[in-house]
């Protein structure tokens, strides 16, 4: 789950990890009297889920109320850009405005969990406010690991390695490896697949502070942590990828237009990805999962339909436990109520395949019953086409 | 000859009680598979819908059974545990159902895990069959068919896909694995692949991956330089958007890395074939060992 950096940062200020004074506006007039108990310079931030906000316009240092609420009236309530939105970008709908600081050096520091090494692993950069994967590809020796010690977490001498390796000396590195330290409590006790911040500043007094914060949580940890359930920000998400949630289905919404429903998630992958391999574009993820009752079959089918790009509509099943009759006859049930003008391809494999192909091809409805796994990719694009 | 599992295997049912548990734990039977005993903490000394003795605790079920393997179906939550106790009490292989246990979890699991003599399939995969031989896991038994092919991918239904391409192209499968889509697993592709080069009735391998981590390049470099037998690959996930999870907790492509192109392409310079697409995983098969 992601959150907003506003978020983020009151979680990092439970632990103690300094950062600069600010606070969450949630109306263009709400921003506005923020900027102004701040004080001037101050910064106004855009509250999307997405990265590259600087880039994209969302970031602004103003130092008057007249350049303030220009900011604002641009910001807010309207569509952001970035290079992770997509062309159609995201609207903001929650400012952060905090007090300007006096920047002397930018740093990264990011923690997530190393798969190779199935452990939790620190990077720390001298590079910082520029896009980690950049310094990985071009500068790697500027970025620093380190990895838990396996059943025993981050010792003491680890965080002390990253201080000296970040140059940080005297009374900074001291708050440094607290910093440190408590950024790694931040991630453990959320149970947070990353926690990052860029850049991590070290102000003109020798202060280290979180001037960004990235935090995401782990969705399979989330039950033990019902305050962090409280932070999603629905507005964020598709509408229909939440509609499909709702009923455990996973939904992923792309940009084509050849629909698929398929159970497995590793199947759906494969779907989409035979679908582009004979020249069509999926329009979606759709795992309906090992069973694919007339019920999730409806669901899905609604969701699908509910994206006007869905020229045509391919049903993957690998029938195995679940058997492709029932699936069939689920299929059947569910489209009969439902008003349906776009071509439907469906191939059904695995046992009572053949039952099956008879309950569809028996339906009044005008199935495309395609044979093989091929066949049905080739039929569903071909559908589209002509 | 197989690998991990034959008909003597005795297995035990962690969550034998639940619906999944109860429902698989018949079809194991079904297909032949030795299914001893279960586990639900609560409910020792009654009996299981299909006549099994049902044991509070994993290590009462081995010393009452002298069972060497184990399935667990139980919730996520409880999971993580299950596996500690299974690996505990002295299991040699443990399969793990369940789906969504917090990677956190699965950090301490593994750490332990690794240090035992225990073997952890998944979590979050279909288990692994023997064909004609034994079965720990819910892939459906009729589309195998004892043979020399072995397959291990981090999906389901994909290796199901798979399986029934080879079956009905006439080949069979020595043994089919699903190492599971979480991020962390308890046996990767480097794990098994000295296993199916030792077992003399795997003649070819088909490796399943998807996008998300680097077990796949490992695999490729392993094979490059350890691995006689033919190998096929196929990975899923060349149209999935970058950031997002596909279904499984692993297969997310992250900061631009783990894409299906690159795996893709690190596979073919090491010499392997790869399935241009999922249709055709099995007819590739049978043009290299052509």
């Amino acid at each position: 789950m992601k959150i907003h950096e506003y978020q983020a940062k009151n979680i990092l200020k439970e632990f103690n990890v300094p950062m600069p004074q600010g606070m969450v506006a949630f109306s263009k007039e709400e921003a506005l009297k923020v900027a102004e108990s701040t004080g001037y310079p101050c910064v106004i931030k855009a509250q999307i889920h997405a990265g590259g906000r600087g880039k994209g316009g969302g970031v602004k240092v103003v130092s008057s109320v007249a350049e303030a609420s220009a900011a604002i009236d641009r910001i807010f309530g309207n569509p952001l850009i970035t290079a992770q939105t997509g062309p159609l970008g995201k609207t903001v709908n929650r400012l952060l405005i905090e007090e300007a600081v006096d920047i002397r050096r930018e740093l990264y520091v990011g923690i997530v969990i190393d798969r190779k090494s199935a452990l939790p692993v620190i990077m720390a950069s001298t590079e910082g406010g520029v896009e980690i994967e950049e310094v990985a590809k071009h500068t790697p020796e500027k970025i620093f690991k380190e990895y838990a010690i396996p059943g025993f977490g981050m010792q003491d001498f680890q965080f002390n390695r990253l201080v000296y390796e970040l140059e940080l000396a005297g009374d900074t590195a001291k708050k440094g490896k607290i910093f440190l330290q408590s950024l790694y409590n931040v991630f453990r006790r959320t149970d947070a697949s990353l926690v990052e911040i860029n850049p991590l500043v070290i102000t003109a007094k020798g202060e280290i502070i979180a001037l960004d914060a990235k935090i995401t949580f782990d969705d399979n940890a989330l039950f033990r942590h019902p305050e962090l359930q409280e932070l999603r920000d629905y507005s964020e998400e598709e509408p229909s990828e939440i509609e499909a949630s709702k009923y455990k289905l996973n939904y992923i919404r792309l940009d084509g237009n050849v629909g698929c429903m398929v159970n497995g998630a590793g199947l759906a992958m494969a779907t989409m990805d035979i679908i582009k391999y004979y020249g069509g574009e999926p329009a979606n993820f759709l795992d309906v999962g090992g069973i694919a009752s007339s019920e999730t079959v409806a669901n899905g089918f609604r969701i699908l339909l509910s994206d006007p790009n869905v020229k045509v509509v391919l049903i993957n099943i690998f029938g195995g436990i679940v058997r492709c009759d029932r699936v069939a006859a689920g299929i059947v049930e569910a489209l009969k109520s439902m008003d349906i003008k776009i071509p439907v391809v469906v191939r059904l494999e695995g046992t009572n395949a053949e039952e099956a192909g008879k309950i569809l091809a028996e339906s009044i409805l005008d199935f495309k019953i395609a044979r093989n796994f091929q066949e049905a990719a080739q039929m569903a694009v071909a559908a589209v086409k002509f | 000859m197989s690998i991990l599992i034959d008909e003597k295997t005795k297995v035990i049912v962690q969550g034998i009680t639940g619906k999944e548990g109860a429902f698989h734990t018949s079809k194991m039977l079904e297909y032949g598979t030795r299914v001893v005993a279960g586990v639900t903490p609560g409910k020792g000394g009654l009996k299981s819908e299909q006549g099994l003795p049902i044991f509070n605790t994993v290590r009462d079920a081995v010393s009452e059974t002298g069972a060497n393997a184990g399935v667990i179906f139980v919730p996520p939550r409880f999971a993580a545990d299950a596996i500690l106790e299974a690996c505990d009490a002295g299991l040699d292989l443990v399969v793990c159902i369940s789906e969504g246990i917090p990677t956190q979890d699965m950090i301490k699991v593994k750490y332990i895990v690794d240090q035992s003599k225990t073997r952890l399939i998944g979590p979050n995969c279909p288990g692994i069959i023997s064909p004609g031989k034994s079965k720990i896991g819910i892939m459906p038994g009729f589309i195998h068919k004892e043979g020399s092919v072995g397959i291990v991918s981090r999906s389901g239904t994909l290796t199901y896909e798979a399986v029934y391409q080879v079956t009905q192209l006439g080949l069979g499968q020595s043994a089919c694995v699903g190492i599971g889509g979480d991020p962390i697993i308890g046996t990767t592709f480097i794990d098994l692949l000295p296993l199916f080069e030792e077992d003399e009735q795997t003649e070819a391998v088909i490796l399943i991956g998807e996008i998300g981590g680097t077990d796949e390049e490992e695999a490729a470099e392993y094979i490059k330089a350890n691995f006689s037998k033919p190998v096929v690959a196929f990975i899923a996930g060349s149209t999935a958007p970058s950031g997002r999870r596909m279904g499984h907790a692993g297969a997310i492509i992250a900061g631009g890395k783990g894409t299906a192109q690159e795996k893709i392409a690190v596979l073919k310079s090491a010499g392997i074939s790869v399935a241009e697409n999922p249709a055709v995983i099995g007819t590739t098969l049978i043009e290299i060992l052509r």
